[in-house]
């Protein structure tokens, strides 16, 4: 069989189409984005982006209901949101097999904490796999469409960011011939009324002992005797670190960690002298393993961020590897607001303003990086709106007070902040960074841009007519390109004594592309004031001279400089070389 | 147990260290390799210092690595190849691009500017290259990134027309020949000495 290198993320939805997926939903976020993106590539799948991780679970329980094979994707933190429909459809059970792919950040990368899916499995009693490369990513997720019909359970997979976002040699098989399943009324199971749900509640122990007895014989807890001497218990891509690192020794791989494998431990056990159990993140085979009254080899290994190969070996005993010298006092490199960012001429409006902002997921986070720093908090998605009526309400500040919040985030969980903040005799100013797009995920249509997954059209989310709706006293759009209308706008509305909701609408600068202009900072004229330095923007350095510089090769020509600048030192200038043929 | 090799490309995010991560990662399995690679989306992306590690031998485990592990560090950028230099092991090979993309710190005359940083990595054994200007001889600026893993692969274990027909398949169709010539232009740099140490 001919076997190709294919993402975690392609694997899985390689899988899903390979069991007779019909939807795939989700909302985006890293590391569990390209599942979707490569799902809706493949012919009679239906695929959507759902506003947030809840609505995504319940169209995917719709489409389980009405008989058919649904997955539904998001990462670690959206499950938080889904988990109200996750911990009752776990009573409920499910009609066409119902698949949630979750993928776990440890070290966090890009999210905001590395909670441990795992724990969500075990609260909610739904049965977890966990792939340890690529083709697992895509056999598991087969498998869990199975497992999910045949014991009446949505099944979840778990991934990390780096069984995610690696890449490994992955099978491809044809895709399964399913037995058309369709609608069937059945009140009992679907209507969870506290008498309806006391019945299922009962029936899903029964459900989940017979999940524990498939765990203990299935092939995807798997028991690799090598040195009796010491065996270690893992799972995901903890079983490849632990290969390379103790490739003698004993391991019991599992790919199903929940419900939990009492007896197969057990067996282990009896069949090596000392046990370890090496995991990410929280304790959670540990945990488990100990309760069954195994001791367990100490090693030190960390539950914070992620493991690695030599990490393990060195807890085992191995002397540390020789290594070069790291190099003193070199500057980070923190990521940054592009070139052209619209978001960049609101955070310059309220670091002006001195604004008390309250801020949300996105990449206009950043924005709260110096020298901007014009963001006070981050918390989850939607949080800004909240918070900002929080720190009115108690009085926190005398400062202008700003929530600011991404078109996609504000359709996630912002509307209903906002109407909070109405409903309640607020006099919050909302910002709404419209870019267009879900930028930071890799652009990802939304319900605000009027674009499909699959790239078509979609009704464009009228923010105006839905913040009146709201009841917001004035609903404001600017450019936030246009530096001072923005600042004007902003200082309006937060001296207002009402609800607004201030729409800062412009493409994200990589959507757009450079324009044809470039500036260059004329060097008599310069002041040396820095407020053009101010802006962070990445085109725009200050020489030791403390005269401005622009590197054109840079700079993508939004002219926001040339706007900050009382001292008209920023002009036109010609592009960057003469290379030919431009950019590819 | 030694039989992987590990390659670490650094870079900014925007480089394109994940393009030319993916076709080094396609060469090895053509070559018939068992291949692994990781790297890191998102948030770092925008502007940030980003890695993609790409390991390949008889059966590769692990698709990350610890620092002192990597045979080949291939630096995108000169402050990253200084940031990233641990990862590579005692004896391994270092090529540097010598451009620099100042971070935001010492764009805004937060931090100062790195300084002795070609010396220094002198010292360490870098090969060094202007893949810009190569890529602009080659016709496409962008194509630099391709530049690079023309210098990589003179001390990688692949075929020429292993690379030159994955780079074909993998770039975007008007860009092939432009990026064909990249990949020559990097490696003659470094078979004919320009680039030696």
């Amino acid at each position: 069989m001919s076997r190709t290198l294919t993402s975690g993320n392609e694997a899985v939805a390689r899988g899903a189409w390979e069991a007779g997926v019909a939807v795939g939903v989700g909302y985006p976020g890293t590391p569990s984005t390209e599942v979707l993106e490569n799902l809706v590539r493949y012919e009679g799948v239906r695929c959507e982006w759902a506003p947030n991780e809840k609505v995504a679970a319940e169209v995917a329980a719709g489409a389980s209901m009405a008989g058919k094979r649904a997955l539904v994707t998001m990462k670690h933190v959206g499950l938080n949101v889904a988990a109200d429909p996750l911990y009752t459809q776990a009573y409920a059970g499910v009609r066409g097999g119902l698949v949630y792919l979750v993928a776990d950040d440890p070290g966090m990368h890009s999210s905001q904490n590395e909670q441990d899916t795992r724990n969500h499995a075990a609260a909610a009693k739904v049965p977890l796999l966990e792939p340890s490369d690529s083709d697992e990513a895509r056999r598991f997720t087969r498998v869990a469409f199975e497992i999910s019909e045949k014991h009446d359970i949505p099944v979840i997979v778990r991934t990390t960011t780096r069984i995610s976002h690696g890449k490994s040699l992955t099978a491809a098989e044809d895709p399964e011939t399913l037995v058309t399943r369709s609608y069937v009324k059945e009140p009992d199971k679907w209507v969870m009324i506290p008498g309806h749900a006391r019945a299922r509640r009962r029936l899903l122990d029964g459900r989940l002992a017979g999940l524990a007895a498939y765990a203990n014989d299935c092939d995807l807890n798997r028991m690799e005797l090598r040195d009796p001497s010491l065996g270690i218990v893992c799972s995901g891509v903890v079983y490849q670190y632990v290969r390379e690192a103790l490739p003698e020794a004993s391991v019991l791989k599992l790919g199903m960690p929940y419900p939990f494998p009492s007896d197969l431990v057990l067996d282990f056990n009896s069949r090596v002298e000392r046990v370890a159990v090496i995991e990410e993140l929280d304790p959670y085979l540990t945990s488990r393993v100990k309760a069954l009254g195994v001791e367990l080899v100490e090693h030190g290994l960390p539950s914070i961020g992620e493991l690695s190969p030599r990490m393990i070996a060195e807890a085992f005993g191995e002397t540390p590897l020789d290594q070069r010298e790291a190099f003193n006092d070199l500057p980070p490199r923190p990521p940054l607001l592009c070139p052209g960012c619209p978001h960049r001429g609101v955070f310059w409006a309220l670091d002006r303003m001195k604004a008390v902002v309250t801020g949300d997921i996105g990449c206009y986070t950043l924005g709260a990086l110096p020298p901007l720093q014009a963001m006070d908090s981050c918390i989850c998605m939607g949080a800004s709106v909240g918070m900002a009526h929080g720190m009115e309400i108690a009085a926190g500040t005398d400062r202008p007070l700003v929530a600011v919040i991404g078109d996609s985030t504000f359709a996630h969980s912002g509307i209903t902040g906002l109407l909070h903040m109405v409903y309640n005799g607020g006099h919050g100013t909302v910002v709404v960074l419209d870019n267009r797009t879900t930028a930071m995920t890799g652009h990802q249509g939304n319900p605000v841009s009027g674009r499909t997954i699959a790239g078509d059209p979609a009704p464009e989310l009228d923010l105006e007519a839905l913040g009146v709706a709201l009841g917001a006293a004035t609903v404001r759009v600017v450019d936030p390109q246009d530096l001072e209308a923005t600042l004007a706008v902003l200082r309006e509305e937060t001296a207002a004594e009402h609800v607004s909701v201030v729409a800062a609408k412009a493409p994200c600068a990589l959507l757009i592309g450079p324009t044809e202009l470039r500036y260059a900072v004329d060097d008599e004229l310069c002041s040396k004031c820095g407020a053009c330095v101010r802006l962070g923007c990445p085109a725009i350095s200050k020489e030791p001279s403390g005269i401005a510089s622009i590197d054109v090769s840079v700079c993508v020509g939004c002219g926001q400089c040339v706007q900050v600048c009382r001292y008209d030192a920023i002009a036109e200038t010609g592009p960057a070389c003469d290379i030919g043929g431009g950019a590819s | 147990m030694s039989t992987v090799t590990t390659v670490v490309l650094a870079g900014v995010g925007g480089q394109g260290t994940i393009l030319a991560g993916d076709v080094l990662a396609k060469v090895a399995v053509a070559e018939g390799f068992d291949v692994k690679l990781s790297e890191v989306h998102g948030m770092a992306q925008r502007g940030g210092s980003v890695d993609t590690i790409v390991r390949f031998g008889e059966e590769v485990f692990a698709p990350v690595i610890d620092l002192g592990v990597a045979e080949h560090l291939i630096a995108f950028e000169l402050l990253e190849a200084a940031r990233k230099i641990p990862y590579l092991a005692p004896g391994g090979r270092l090529v540097v691009n010598t451009r620099t993309i100042q971070p935001l710190p010492v764009l805004t005359g937060v931090f100062p500017p790195p300084v002795g940083l070609v010396p220094a990595l002198e010292y360490e054994g870098a090969i060094f290259l202007d893949a810009e200007a190569l890529a602009c001889e080659a016709g496409s600026p962008r194509s630099a990134n391709i530049v690079l893993m023309g210098a990589a692969s003179v001390g990688l274990p692949f075929s020429a027309e292993t690379w030159r027909s994955v780079i074909e398949r993998r770039v975007p169709a008007k860009t092939v020949e432009a990026n064909l010539r990249a990949f020559e232009l990097g490696r003659e740099a470094c078979e004919g000495g320009a680039c030696s140490s």
